[in-house]
């Protein structure tokens, strides 16, 4: 029982990265389906920004961070299909443009409140039960939503034109995925930090592709293999004193090479 | 009242002209075929109509409740998602599944629910396209070049399938054709697009239309009729079955 009051940051940690890795499986899936790594990456980069205004504001980090990247989301979409500039040269700008406002705004935060590296690479250990508590709530709101939406969000992205004639908003379906990935990405700072946060979405579901044969086993692997990162990342990390976050990444990534080999072998 | 009516719908796309003051309806139990050369915009008529494009002046009136089924001429499906024909027909809403199976044997597709959708061959995959239009409980049937990529025989056959269903499902069909000397047996309706609505009635009186030879030319003047003989079949070494 002592033990267990006193590694309970462990558990707690714990828990927040499973519960994280399993959320992150259906949304990377989707992620990969849409080719939007990058537009996700420059989601990520903008939450250091929102963390920084949000503590300069004095206001709840969570609600200043989910606004900036829907704020950007906005943005994003509106030069998409304003400015005569390739997509991807729109997100390279915003994704840089954002992260360094992060990182200027945060030098204006006085005293020890941002720990910049914790944010940037992840302090799963730090983890305390307030965020458990969003972490919940997240986890609700993203179940809820995906166990109305996913055949329509599935319907859309195969095909947009046949999804609409059958009544499917494709528009309401984006924001509505855009919004998850926000709220998803609030609560994985945490776990790998600012600059991983993509590749708890994008590796599992990548490592998913080569076993699936529709997208919802493709969703229940990669979060299996999500979450099982994140156990052997913990591990690694605690055995060898590896920085949890790129310990986390490391072993979705060897999941999967080894995915990927075994696939080659048999095919 | 007609299930759908455009009156004087344009549409300009960058600036250029690509549907010119079109008027027409679309009646319940209908056959409507839409021909027209290369580029005449038959594909973005039917793109107004599903509200994929946006129209740039015109009326576009509905009947209320209005259910769409589209087989696009292109279906560009995404290459990254893993899904069998069973999966993709059953992203429909529950509701939608009630005519599964009957639909499915009525195309002849039960032997291909099992495949991954990416694996389907130009015929196979029209036809699975055609049993999700079917499903979703249509009152107007868009087909965008059904028969392309579909040899004869399978056309034929396409055909045949489409004016069964249209009868069985009491639909309207709107069906989209480049190629002007065929056009399908038991059309009500040609109409003759080239930007404009050159002309429209019915198959036979198309045929004599001076603007349409006018447009089209004379060596096109023989509008067919295609009509199949069911007095056949073939094995599936091309046999006559006997």
């Amino acid at each position: 029982m002592n033990f267990l009051v006193q590694y309970n940051f462990i558990f707690r940690a714990i828990f927040a990265g499973v519960a994280v890795a399993a959320l992150s499986g259906p949304l990377g899936c989707i992620m990969s389906y849409r080719q939007m790594a990058y537009f996700g990456d420059t989601l990520a980069h903008a939450t250091l920004l929102g963390l920084a205004l949000a503590l300069l504001l004095n206001i709840n980090i969570y609600l200043g961070l989910v606004s900036v990247c829907l704020l950007v989301a906005v943005v994003v979409s509106y030069l998409f299909d304003n400015a005569k500039i390739a997509n991807d040269t729109v997100l390279g700008i915003l994704s840089h443009f954002t992260l360094s406002l992060g990182l200027v705004l945060a030098t204006f935060v006085r005293g020890a409140k941002l720990d910049l590296l914790a944010y940037l690479y992840g302090d799963i250990l730090a983890v305390n039960n307030t965020d458990l508590i969003y972490i919940a709530i997240v986890m609700l709101i993203i179940m809820l939503s995906l166990s109305r939406l996913w055949n329509k969000i599935i319907s859309a992205v195969i095909s947009p034109e046949i999804a609409h004639c059958e009544g499917v908003n494709i528009r309401l379906m984006q924001h509505t995925f855009t919004l998850l990935l926000t709220l998803v990405f609030a609560v994985a700072i945490k776990i790998v930090g600012v600059l991983l946060l993509t590749s708890l979405l994008i590796i599992p579901a990548a490592a998913a592709r080569f076993y699936a044969k529709s997208p919802f086993s493709m969703a229940v692997i990669a979060s299996s293999i999500g979450v099982g990162s994140v156990i052997i990342g913990m591990f690694l990390s605690l055995l060898f004193d590896w920085p949890a976050g790129p310990a986390i990444v490391i072993s979705s990534a060897f999941a999967f090479f080894t995915a990927y080999a075994q696939y080659k072998v048999i095919h | 009242m007609s299930l759908l009516t455009l009156e004087n719908v344009s549409v300009e796309i960058a600036e250029k002209l690509i549907l010119d003051n079109i008027s027409l309806r679309v009646e319940r139990g209908e056959l409507l075929s839409i021909i027209g050369p290369n580029g005449a915009g038959k594909s973005t008529l039917l793109k107004v109509i599903l509200g994929l494009i946006s129209k740039t002046s015109g009326k576009l009136i509905k009947l209320p409740g209005l259910r769409f089924g589209y087989v696009p001429q292109k279906l560009k499906i995404n290459a990254f998602v893993p899904i069998s024909v069973m999966r993709f027909l059953q992203l429909l809403p529950d509701k939608y599944q009630a005519r599964m199976s009957v639909v499915c044997n009525d195309l002849g597709i039960n032997n291909l629910l099992d495949k991954p959708i990416h694996n389907l061959s130009g015929g196979e995959l029209q036809k699975v396209l055609l049993a999700r239009a079917l499903l979703n409980k249509p009152d107007i049937l868009f087909l965008d070049e059904p028969a392309q990529g579909v040899d004869l025989n399978g056309q034929n056959k396409l055909y045949e399938l489409i004016a069964r269903n249209k009868a069985k499902y009491n639909c309207a069909v709107v069906m989209v054709s480049h190629d002007l000397h065929v056009v399908m047996s038991g059309t009500d309706k040609v109409i003759c697009l080239n930007q404009h609505i050159c002309c429209q009635g019915l198959p036979q009186e198309i045929a004599q239309n001076p603007k349409f030879l006018e447009i089209f030319g004379a060596e096109n003047s023989r509008l067919a009729l295609y009509t199949h003989q069911h007095n056949h079949q073939h094995n599936l070494d091309g046999s006559v079955e006997t």
